[in-house]
């Protein structure tokens, strides 16, 4: 099997100007104090097979897009060289070339041309077209008067339609409705069938684990990890955690202030990966220079959606200091973790009885993943005992 | 080394080199998106208008009305047949000044495309060109109509040369349209300044005035003959060529109006822009060929 897509150490790196200098008096005075390089992508080598679709994960501004570009020729790379078979239909952005002045009608014309396709195949595919994007009534209707969704379902109708033998796809399917996703979905689906090559980037995960037979998990322009779809989702999970760390909203007093925090699994280790069942713990190491009156400190966990999960302090698990002062080390022992796969939050607080004054809070500052087993979906994790017996 | 199929493309970091063969294969491959650009031009600008097209045509009529009231009113000694004299010229000229300006915005104007899909960049300063075209063909109209209403036709060598001087035109306008594109990509100034130059230039040009009688009234200027400078003017050798193709009327020796040069000699010279100004558009289609691997980037 010959590889459609083969990109062998490719390095690009553009100019970050502090402002970007577009005219002469600028760019003469300003570009040499004002300009650093800095690598968007680097030694970044991948093979993709004809007929299989490799998926591109990765954190904002990790250079998926740029890899795209590269393949697609609109970059050129600084290191490195790119071999492609066959015509690229890139789907970097829907209806680019569509002109908001001319009808939907002109635009499919402008933009499958743009695309590679001849005024004759066009001619016998604008029926599909016109269907697939589910728009006969307003083709003729000037695009500026269209919806976001109808614009993005008209391009993507193009785009399917231009017959590639390598498809670039970037983040582009999160745009129309659900009933629109789904037909996109069947089209990619369609096209796996017929052989073609895709490469998909996208910030859901379980579209790669769905849709991808290898993924390219790429971090700060370089390649993390590689290789079977779960396994990278996982790897990419990991490394927001361990990068979301540094993130989070900080805010308080500082009169008991909270000086590290911890999470434990049940062999006692550090660690932001658990599994449904384990049993967690929330250690929180506090200090307050001076005596304070009364203080509550407080857990609470959310799940990706920012739903607010579970949560609780320790005023209503009975625990008092009328007094506090010192260091002090506090822990919430979680017995038996009742949650499915997925992501989590965890905002720790210490405040005063009555909620009004906030000594310290670090809003969602602390991250784990739950990782499931395939057997257990849905809300919550009840440890189930089967028993079974013949009557 | 084995050979490399047709459909493999090879991308590295070296600049690509322009190859002018298989470049134009791949132009000719592209000249429905050419075409298509070319009629998103043309549409988009009369869009919503009443009057659509016919604003292309008003713009000679109104140079025409201006300085016809300037050379009754201010200037004496008139041309004869004034109108079919200034459209002649004014015609090519025209499309020079749209075309360059149109060239200049072209790829920054298309952005959207640059940066998110992969063509030919040659194509959109050539789609400008070739909406300039159309204007040019709706002037053309105009001055048809002129020419018909005064029954003011030569009809002799002097047409051979109009096809000449299309040549040296198009060729022309397209190696300055080039450069102006890829540098407007980085110095926005370019535009600006261009507007600027257009105006030196359009003066510097024999458009609205007789160059004949100019060249009559002062032979030189610091030691080099007016004539000469004219000369090194492309554009003046365009409008020449196309002032004696389509006006014809060279006038009196004591007061001509064309240079008096004859067909022959205007011809030859319109041959050498046209060579110098094809070698200019090599030139400047590399150049463009190099930067454009950046435009995405640079935008
Ligand atoms: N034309 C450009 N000039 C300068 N810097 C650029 C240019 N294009 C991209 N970058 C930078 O390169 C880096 C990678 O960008 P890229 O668009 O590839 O990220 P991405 O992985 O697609 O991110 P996202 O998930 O947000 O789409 C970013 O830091 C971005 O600012
Ligand atoms: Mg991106």
């Amino acid at each position: 099997m010959a590889g459609a897509i083969a990109v062998e150490g490719i390095g690009k790196h553009f100019r970050r100007y502090r402002e970007r200098p577009s005219t002469l008096k600028e760019r003469m005075f300003l570009w040499r104090s004002n300009a650093e390089d800095f690598w968007a992508l680097r030694d970044v080598s991948v093979e993709v097979p004809e007929g299989t679709t490799l998926g591109l994960i990765g954190p904002n501004g990790s250079g998926k897009t740029t890899l795209l570009k590269c393949i697609a020729g609109i970059l050129r790379p600084n290191e490195g060289s790119i071999t492609t078979r066959g015509r690229i239909a890139s789907l970097l952005a829907l209806g680019a070339g569509f002109h908001p002045e001319l009808t939907g009608r002109e635009n499919v014309y402008l933009n499958a041309s743009i695309l590679g396709l001849s005024r004759q195949e066009t001619d016998r595919r604008f029926d599909d077209i016109v269907g697939f994007a589910e728009l006969p009534d307003f083709i003729d209707t000037q695009v500026k008067f269209y919806s976001s969704g109808m614009y993005v379902r008209l391009g993507f109708a193009v785009a399917v339609h231009v017959d590639p033998a390598i498809l670039l796809i970037d983040e582009v399917l999160a745009v129309g409705d659900i009933a629109f996703q789904f037909k996109c979905l069947d089209k990619i689906a369609e096209f796996q069938r017929e052989g073609r090559t895709i490469v998909f980037v996208t910030h859901a995960p379980d579209l790669v684990a769905r849709l991808c037979d290898d993924t390219l998990l790429l971090n700060h322009g370089q390649v993390v990890a590689r290789g079977e779809p779960r396994a990278v989702v996982r790897d990419f999970r990991l490394l927001m955690a361990r990068e979301d760390l540094a993130y989070g909203w900080d805010q308080g007093s500082r009169e008991v202030e909270i000086v590290s925090a911890e999470l434990f699994g049940p062999d006692g280790g550090a660690v932001a990966v658990f599994s449904p069942g384990d049993v967690v713990t929330i250690q929180l190491d506090l200090r307050a220079p001076a005596p304070v009156e009364d203080p509550v400190v407080s857990f609470a966990i959310y799940d990706e959606q920012n739903q607010f999960v579970f949560g609780t302090n320790t005023d209503w698990q009975g625990v008092r200091w009328p007094r506090f002062e010192g260091k002090h080390r506090v822990q919430f022992v979680l017995r038996h973790l009742p949650f499915v796969g997925g992501r989590y939050y965890v905002t720790l607080g210490v405040h005063s009885r009555d909620s009004r004054h906030v000594y310290h809070l670090q809003e969602q500052r602390y991250v784990f993943d739950v990782v499931k087993g395939d057997e257990n979906p849905g809300l919550v994790h009840i440890p189930v005992e089967v028993r079974a017996e013949r009557l | 080394m084995a050979e490399i199929p047709a459909d493999l493309t090879v991308r590295t970091s070296e600049p690509p080199k322009l190859r002018v063969l298989p470049r134009l294969r791949e132009l000719w491959a592209d000249r429905q998106l050419l075409g298509n650009l070319v009629r998103k031009e043309v549409s988009v600008k009369y869009k919503s208008s009443v009057l659509g097209v016919a604003w292309s045509m008003l713009n000679p009529i109104m140079y025409l009305l201006i300085f016809s009231l300037v050379f009754a009113v201010v200037l004496k000694g008139g041309i004869p047949n004034y109108s079919v004299y200034l459209l002649s010229g004014l015609l090519a000229w025209n499309f020079f000044s749209t075309a360059l300006t149109m060239d200049a915005r072209s790829v920054v104007e298309n952005a959207n495309l640059v940066t998110k899909v992969y063509f030919p960049r040659e194509i959109l300063p050539l789609a400008s060109t070739g909406a300039a075209g159309v204007d040019f063909l709706l002037q053309a109209i105009v001055l048809a109509v002129f020419m018909a209403a005064y029954r003011h036709v030569h009809v002799g060598l002097n047409l051979l040369l109009l096809p000449i001087s299309l040549v040296a035109l198009a060729a022309f306008t397209m190696a300055v349209g080039l450069v102006v594109a890829s540098l407007n990509v980085r110095y926005r100034d370019t535009q600006h300044l261009l507007n600027l130059l257009l105006l030196v230039w359009f003066w510097s040009t024999p458009v609205v005035y007789a160059s004949g009688r100019v060249f009559v009234s002062h032979k030189s200027i610091l030691g080099v003959s007016v004539f000469h400078l004219f000369l090194a003017n492309p554009l003046a050798d365009v409008v020449f060529g196309f002032q004696r193709a389509l006006y014809g009327d060279v006038g009196p020796a004591s007061s001509p109006i064309l240079p008096a040069v004859s067909v022959g000699w205007l011809a030859v010279l319109l041959g050498v822009v046209a060579l110098v100004s094809l070698a200019l558009l090599w030139l400047a289609w590399r150049w463009f060929f190099r930067l454009s691997g950046d435009f995405a980037e640079d935008l």
